[in-house]
């Protein structure tokens, strides 16, 4: 069962400044009386308190300022950050799309960072060999996959890195804000393939600051504020209360009708 | 640990990656690897062959050896301490287990060390007349054996080097990313241990001052735990004298180390990822 649960989860960051990260001053420090280097370095509180809990099918959009701690978050649920204060669980394959500069080569061909990519999701060999084909029909980059990533425009590494998340079946998929740079036909395509995934096996969370992004891909939402949770509701709700309008009234009737939603003001937007 | 190891594809993927990398768009290749060894070690076999007064048959063959071996355990450690400040984008964006950037690293030099292998095989087969039977180094009070079936515990001996590499890389990596003091001093000192550890001089030659007693010169060696790594890989394949208590020390500094790194690892692992 696929689920991500969070209690009273804190992260916070030591802020080592090249003199507390010495090996000199902690051995200084010892002397005359104990001042634990630990106590004396500066800490920023990234994410302070935070408990959630979601489940198969939740689709969630992070929204909130800059620093706020959405990227935070979506590393806390990827597992890459332990919670220092409180604890987490997260069960089920997590794919993230976080920065897409890492992990990538710009060396070498789109095939090659694809077979890296999937290898450092959990895959194997193999299996990637057999999604190649799919990935590169779903990307529609066609021959610039044997060129090498250098080549690639911004949008084509977002094709690239959607393409190998969504082909490998994960059940937690977390996308930062980095994938608005994709044109209006492709989202359209990723976006069925995102909301097919989730329906058939798990969870999306998405940090974006774009409401087009939001509504076509999100049913609820979480507000973050200064590294605290601060409103956690559906998608209408939260971003009206975020941004002070409805993320809904600008929308034709055709795409409202396309992402199940009412063009009435009483939406129901999910949870 | 276990889920790295079960990921062994993705790190054996990128070791090579790495190392195709390095070479990429040159003409040969991966082969420049083999080509600065074999020259660094025929000069200075050569060289240090006629200062320290030895026999270039059974000098340049143990100069390469000690070379290669060396090499590969410079690498392990200087790369050890900075595997995950190095790597600070993967561990950030991409929830693999941290023993993985261990183990790619690890990987890419035992690549390394084989492509360098190929320069002990030419060396091997010129000098091949003088290494089969009994010889002595100059120094040498008894004389070393000569190649025979033994050279295969070269193979258990490189093995036993490599589990150490993945500790040492480990303990290290960890410490040396909270502590940023630590590379810069592994850099200062490992140029030092390279003249400490007999790599260009025969431990023989000791024996010279010390007319074959036993004194605080002989143990310039022996207090050196890089000897013996060196000495379980070194002897076997040039047809030196074995010597089991090499394999007993390499044996304990293996079960302490790994117990540390996994320490190390318990306690710290999580919090790697925010030293970064």
């Amino acid at each position: 069962m696929v689920s991500i649960d969070v209690w009273n989860a804190s992260v916070d960051f030591p802020i080592f400044d090249a003199k507390s990260r010495s090996l000199k001053k902690l051995a200084l420090g010892k002397v005359g009386g104990r001042i634990g280097a630990e106590g004396r370095v500066p800490i920023i509180e990234a994410l302070h308190d935070i408990t959630l809990s979601l489940r198969h099918g939740d689709r969630v959009g992070l929204v909130g300022h800059n620093g706020a701690g959405k990227s935070t978050l979506l590393r806390l649920l990827a597992n890459i950050y332990e919670p220092t204060r409180g604890s987490s669980r997260i069960q089920g394959k997590v794919a993230p799309v976080f920065d897409l500069g890492v992990g990538m080569d710009p060396e070498i061909s789109g095939y090659e960072n694809i077979m890296i990519r999937g290898l450092f999701l959990g895959m194997g060999r193999k299996d990637m060999e057999k999604r190649v084909d799919d990935i590169a029909e779903f990307t529609e980059l066609g021959d610039y996959l044997s060129m090498p990533l250098r080549t690639y425009s911004t949008g084509m590494r977002v094709r690239l890195a959607l393409g190998v998340v969504t082909s490998i079946d994960p059940e937690i998929l977390l996308l930062d804000e980095g994938i608005g740079a994709v044109d209006a036909a492709f989202l359209e395509k990723a976006r069925d393939r995102l909301n097919d995934l989730v329906k058939r096996s798990g969870i999306l969370v998405f940090a974006s600051h774009s409401d087009d992004f939001l509504v076509e891909l999100c049913s609820s939402a979480i507000w973050m504020d200064e590294g605290r949770l601060k409103m956690h509701g559906s998608l209408r709700e939260v971003v009206k209360a975020y941004k002070g309008r409805d993320p809904y009234e600008h929308l034709s009737p055709d795409t409202l009708e396309r992402i199940g939603q009412a063009p009435v003001m009483s939406g129901n937007g999910g949870e | 640990m276990r889920d790295a190891w079960r990921q062994r594809e993705l790190w054996e993927h990128l070791g090579w990656q790495d190392i195709k990398q390095r070479y990429r768009r040159s003409i040969i290749g991966p082969l420049w690897i083999t080509i600065s060894m074999g020259t660094t070690a025929v000069a200075l076999g050569l060289l240090y062959s006629q200062l320290l007064g030895q026999e270039l048959g059974t000098y340049l063959p143990y100069i390469t050896v000690g070379f290669i071996v060396w090499n590969f355990i410079l690498g392990c450690v200087t790369e050890g301490t900075e595997v995950f400040i190095a790597n600070e984008g993967l561990i950030k964006h991409l929830p693999a287990p941290m023993t993985v950037h261990v183990l790619r690293m690890v990987w890419r030099q035992v690549l390394f060390f084989l492509h360098n292998l190929v320069v002990y095989v030419v060396v091997l087969a010129v000098f091949f007349p003088t290494l089969t039977h009994e010889y002595k180094m100059d120094g040498d009070i008894v004389p070393h054996p000569g190649i025979s079936w033994t050279v295969l515990l070269a193979i258990p001996g490189f093995a036993l080097l490599t589990v150490n590499a993945v500790w040492v890389a480990l303990l290290f990596g960890i410490i040396s990313t909270r502590f940023r003091d630590i590379p810069p001093v592994i850099h200062s000192f490992i140029q030092l241990v390279f003249f400490m550890t007999p790599i260009v001089w025969p431990v023989g030659v000791l024996n010279k001052f010390t007319n074959g007693e036993a004194s605080w010169k002989v143990l310039i060696a022996e207090f050196n735990p890089i000897y013996h790594f060196l000495e379980i890989v070194r002897a076997p394949l040039i047809g030196h004298a074995l010597s089991w208590h090499h394999w007993v020390v390499v044996g304990a500094f293996t079960v302490v180390g790994w117990a540390l790194a996994i320490l190390a690892l318990r306690n710290y692992r999580s919090r790697v990822s925010y030293w970064v």
